[in-house]
């Protein structure tokens, strides 16, 4: 298990040190600054030296590392690094060195609490919040009843929300976010598109609300099976601690008493029937050796009530260029030296909309013959309302004891960011 | 949200007697306690920046007393850090401690175990033994799990004091507690305490195995791990059993955490070792697919562990990802680690159906930026058409496009998989020896040099201008590589033999003989001139005969590891082991071997090619690393044994591995093996073990191709470093 938990900044300056085990002093620090932050070739987010093995996760330029001595199990070292960014984002509203350091007492806290001996101990945010708190508490104060009920929380079956929660008025809003993920041949080809979905919801409701959500889904275990019917395939869905996987094994229902506020609620992942929202056809043609000419055309492809937005289309450019030329009937595009790509943003895109980037890059002439490896084109969008899937929510129900009526809200949306690749 | 902390200001280096005057000055007004808590504050930043707060033990100590939990926390991190080195002033807190062990409030009563047990010396584990004891009894569950795990931290520093204890028993007894994450914390101690080697045996029988399950819903995620971990200690004596219980966990397939996840398919994959019904191993094996694709839609790093053990379990069980090659072709932005571990899937899963698709892939990876990508994507390219007949046109031309490139090491490694390629399909594709022939003076790599002299001798006959080219080669014979040498030296043989007429030819071999026995201090070259010398001058028709002897095709049945090995190395999925894809007892001090355990539910064919835990004990050698490092600067630590004289070296380094089994002369079978992928799985058919080491072919696949395979540190001769901090 985990011996040592450290955040580094930057410069390698510790900014956290936690030593769970006696198995090293504080200098094994060192070890990691001179082999992972003052390296500038790091291909591994794992570095074993002999049995000393270093996990880390780089976040807003912070090292968040894990030191272990045994065969620890990776993936429960790296969970629990990404759970604690999640603590100090939902803590601290981000996670950076000036949130590290203006919080280091409580973050010792946290740390204490969240990890015994190496082991991940209960590390659900609202009960957390319940003791361990900004606050100054003056230890007699605290009552033992109320900590009692605390303590029983944090070790129950429900150990992600507290019972005393009220609200005036419940409501829970439901967010379905669609990544898109396409890589497209330069023949125009798919060559892959899938979507990783995201069921983000907050909860504002009172009491222990018990609840049953619905969606078109269909669960594929086999692709050779197909039927016939207008729900959406989903290849796989994981689902938050919260909801009872029995349930959903044996009935296809997903039913769970929601942690209070916001939560990820169930991941899946869908190839079959993915509707893509935006097309790109690119023709890009080097002219000698001294010009390259492009003509990007991007259309919508969606309902035109609907329109995507903040599109960005990043058409990368040989190494050697000097200046670009370009024009748009649409948007703005600029060419980034530093970059070696040429940024079309469009705020705004109708659907069924279509238009057209011209563009000439002028290449200055270099001695190696070097083939330019024409990395592919990249577009950042997002489209309200629409899912590639298809998915739908068909329902959310919740009931409560005391039987209030409860108000909910459903949100689409689809986006790629860094996944939509066409290459030319 | 809680409001934003301002304790940067904190963190700047101060002095001892600084702070000491400062605690001082906060005994008399100190409102709130204000005061203190800021010099407490200011103290903790210095503990975190490395600098010896010892010297104030006595006076943060002082601290204790004020009734402030904040206060008490930070008092309680202090002699964390550095209660072990004061044995003589820790009897100062011991009253604290014990009041806080016996308080009304659940939280303190288990922050006080809890900070004892980090303090593991005699004073301190005296004090809590007694306290323990009732802990592990607390009404409140909280103080339960808490005290469960300070069993393990008790047991770490003095394994039969906790025995005697009787600590061991109460723990076993928390197994079946009624609260879910008392039970999973006293599975996690339990196995700590199995897994060493000195420690107590930790197996379970079916009646727990059940009982524990039964908490499997109510725990945390990180009790569910511990649970499903500890089922690995579980022997199915009945396939019944094996079957109902991977039934019972299947659901946890769908949970959230990656790690829960993969814990699930190590236990499933362990329990199929002992089932019966193959239309239920069918079934969990199209149930585990779905779920590790999706581990891809997480974070880097975990895809990477994924990757890592999918690469492994597809091995063992190609169904699980039969038809999922494109969720494996790379992102253009993938960090590299990914791209690398993608890249041996995608050829695995290549199939005569997908070939196409892959190569394309491949085709396009070998125009990118990073290097060892781009030669790993043409190597690739290569085993594709040794692997898919259908598609080794496509691939020739493939590589003969990249060739085309003339970047140095795209050329280099075209060559050293066309060479291979030669050998699988004899009299298929030589046409192509005179465009390789045009880019000799390109190579550079002793590899690359090798195979190109390679395909130079071997097909003499064929190349008009052989002897010039070699000629050529042969002036720089006695600054090149070993492997160069002996690929020239057998080339001027072969040469020679083909064209025993040709002075020129004649002028070479006797040039490169004689260097290769009087010039040249490498015993296996000089031999191998010996051998040739002698072969010639007795007789050369046999000579011919011997050193052209046909080969045996080239197949890729040696890249799949050993069955046996692979069972043994799937009980470590998730784990460290399953990343480097080695038993950790191989790399990992004190770390325990696994291997299936014998019943009358094991398969026959896991039992037939069962590997036992290999008693490899590193050996005790100790390297200091360089430290410390640019920006901070720390007293060496002075407790650190000095390092023990190394071991005399083994005799040979390391057993040569056997010859890289790609390009090994005596590769068996015949050239199809298209289909054998698909039947890996199959438990009924025994296949003879050909080989006495399981793991020769673990890294086969690519041939000796390495560079970028994931490896421990360290430790590769066998002497293992160790970091001494």
């Amino acid at each position: 298990m985990i011996s040592a938990f450290f955040i580094f900044n930057q410069k390698g300056e510790v900014l956290i040190s936690r030593l769970y085990r006696t198995d090293f002093k504080r200098s094994i620090a060192d070890v990691f600054r001179i082999q992972v932050v003052s390296n500038s070739d790091v291909r591994s987010p794992i570095i074993t030296l002999g049995s000393t093995s270093f996990f880390h996760v780089r976040i807003n330029s912070l090292y968040v590392v894990a030191v272990t001595k045994n065969n620890a199990n990776a993936a429960l070292v790296f969970e629990f690094c990404y759970r604690f960014i999640n603590i100090c984002k939902s803590y601290f509203g981000k996670i950076d060195e000036e949130s590290i350091k203006n919080n280091f007492v409580l973050i010792y806290e946290l740390i204490d609490e969240i990890n015994d001996f190496g082991y991940p101990q209960n590390s659900e945010i609202d009960t957390l919040k319940t003791y361990i708190t900004t606050e100054s508490i003056v230890s007699s104060a605290i009552a033992a009843e109320e900590s009692s009920k605390i303590t029983a929380q944090a070790t129950g079956a429900t150990s992600w929300r507290r019972t005393d929660v009220k609200y005036k008025k419940n409501e829970a809003f439901v967010d379905v976010v669609e990544t898109v993920n396409l890589s497209m041949s330069a023949k125009g080809t798919v060559l892959r598109a899938d979507v990783d979905g995201h069921i983000q919801m907050r909860a504002y409701l009172s009491g222990t609300p018990e609840c049953k959500f619905g969606l078109n889904d269909k669960l594929v275990i086999d692709k050779s099976q197909q039927g016939v019917s207008d729900a959406v395939e989903l290849d796989d869905c994981r689902f938050h601690q919260c909801v009872r996987l029995n349930d959903f094994d044996a009935t296809r229902t997903i039913s769970f008493i929601p942690p209070d506020g916001e939560f990820e609620l169930m991941r899946y992942r869908s190839t079959s029937n993915v509707k893509l929202p935006l097309r790109v056809i690119p023709t890009v043609t080097e002219i000698g050796t001294t010009q390259v000419s492009y003509a990007v055309t991007v259309k919508a492809n969606f309902n035109n009530k609907l329109s995507a937005t903040d599109v960005v289309l990043r058409i990368p450019t040989p190494l050697n260029t000097t200046a670009v030329d370009c024009q748009v009937a649409l948007g703005k595009a600029k060419y980034v030296p530093g970059e070696n790509v040429v940024v079309w943003k469009l705020p705004r895109l109708q659907g069924g909309q279509e238009c057209t980037l011209t563009a000439t890059a002028d290449l200055t002439s270099t001695t190696t013959r070097q083939v330019w490896a024409r990395p592919p084109i990249d577009v950042d969008f997002q489209v309200l309302m629409f899912t590639a899937s298809g998915l739908i929510v068909r329902f959310l129900k919740v009931f409560e004891k005391s039987d209030y009526q409860s108000v909910k809200w459903v949100r689409y949306l689809t986006k790629a960011s860094g996944s939509y690749q066409i290459r030319f | 949200m809680a409001a934003p902390g301002q304790d940067a200001k904190f963190f700047q280096r101060g002095k001892i007697e600084e702070f000491r005057a400062e605690l001082h000055a906060a005994e008399t007004k100190d409102k709130k306690f204000v005061k203190r808590k800021t010099v407490l504050k200011k103290i903790v930043a210095n503990i975190t920046m490395g600098n010896d707060m010892s010297p104030l033990f006595t006076d943060v100590v002082q601290c204790l007393g004020t009734p402030l939990l904040e206060i008490k926390k930070m008092v309680y991190l202090f002699l964390v850090s550095y209660g072990r080195s004061k044995p003589d002033q820790i009897h100062l807190v011991i009253p604290n401690f014990l009041q806080d062990c016996n308080d009304r409030n659940p939280l303190i009563r288990a922050l006080a175990i809890r900070t004892m047990s980090y303090i593991p010396i005699p004073v301190v584990t005296d004090a809590l033994n007694e306290n323990l004891r009732h802990c592990l009894k607390d009404a409140d569950p909280y103080v339960r799990k808490t005290a469960a795990i300070c069993v393990a931290k008790l047991y770490a520093a003095d394994p039969r004091r906790a025995e005697k204890g009787g600590f061991v028993e109460q723990l076993r007894d928390l197994m079946l507690d009624s609260n879910a994450t008392v039970v999973a914390n006293a599975v996690a101690a339990l196995s700590e305490i199995g897994d060493r080697q000195d420690g107590v045996i930790f197996k379970l029988n079916l009646a727990t195995a059940n009982k524990l399950l039964a908490a499997l819903p109510e725990s945390s995620e990180w009790g569910q791990i511990y649970i499903l971990d500890s089922l690995l200690r579980y022997v199915p004596e009945k396939h019944a059993d094996a079957e109902v219980m991977a039934e019972r966990i299947i659901v946890q397939l769908q949970h959230a955490n990656s790690a829960v996840v993969l814990t699930t398919i190590k236990a499933l994959l362990y329990l199929m070792n002992y089932m019966e019904n193959r239309r239920l191993i069918d079934y969990i094996c199209k149930k585990m697919g779905p779920p590790l694709v999706t581990l891809l839609s997480s974070g880097p790093e975990v895809q990477y562990v994924a990757l890592r053990n999918i690469l492994l379990i597809i091995q063992r069980r190609p169904t699980v990802l039969k038809n999922d090659v494109k969720v494996f072709f790379c992102k253009y932005n993938d960090p590299i680690y990914v791209k690398l571990a993608k890249l041996e899937i995608m050829y695995r899963l290549a199939r005569a159906e997908n070939a196409n698709e892959v190569l394309a892939e491949l085709q396009e990876y070998a125009s990118e930026v990073d290097i060892d990508f781009v030669r790993k994507a043409v190597r690739s390219v290569g085993r594709l058409a040794i692997k898919v007949e259908d598609a080794s046109d496509a691939c020739i031309q493939a590589l003969l496009n990249l060739i085309e490139t003339k970047v140095s090491y795209v050329v280099q490694e075209a060559v050293i998989v066309i060479k291979d390629i030669f050998r699988r399909y004899p009299g298929k594709y030589e046409g192509v020896i005179p465009t390789l022939c045009q880019h000799l003076d390109a190579l550079d790599e002793p590899e690359a040099k090798a195979a190109m002299v390679w395909i130079l001798g071997q097909f003499a006959d064929r190349i008009d201008n052989a002897d010039e080219l070699l000629d050529d080669l042969l002036y720089t014979f006695l600054d090149e590589s070993v492997e160069v040498q002996l690929a020239l030296l057998t080339a001027a043989v072969k040469l020679f033999i083909y064209k025993s007429k040709s002075d020129k030819a004649k002028e070479l071999v006797y040039k490169v003989l004689k260097w290769a026995t009087e010039d040249v201090d490498n015993p296996d070259l000089r031999d191998r001139g010996f051998m040739y010398w002698r072969l010639l001058a007795i007789n050369p028709t046999v000579a011919g005969e011997i050193v052209l002897a046909e080969k045996p095709a080239i197949t890729t049945d040696s890249d799949r590891m050993d069955r046996g090995a692979l069972d043994q190395l799937l009980l470590h999925t998730g784990t460290l082991g399953s990343i480097y894809h080695k038993n950790p007892e191989t790399f990992i001090r004190n770390a325990t071997g696994k291997a299936l355990k014998d019943s009358p539910a094991l398969n026959a064919h896991s039992r037939a090619v069962l590997v036992p835990v290999a008693r490899t004990q590193l050996p005790p050698t100790v390297v200091n690393v360089p430290g410390p490092g640019p920006s901070e600067s720390h007293e060496r630590n002075e407790t650190a044994p000095p390092p023990v004289p190394d071991l005399p070296a083994p005799t040979t380094s390391k057993p040569t591995p056997p010859t890289p089994p790609l390009s090994s002369e005596n590769a068996s079978g015949d050239a199809t093996d298209d289909g054998s992928d698909d039947e890996g799985d199959a438990d009924e058919e025994p296949r003879g073990r050909a080989n006495a080491d399981p793991y020769s072919n673990l890294d086969g696949a690519f041939g000796n191709y390495l560079a970028d395979e994931p490896r421990p540190m360290g430790g590769r001769q066998g002497d293992d470093e160790d970091l001494l901090f």
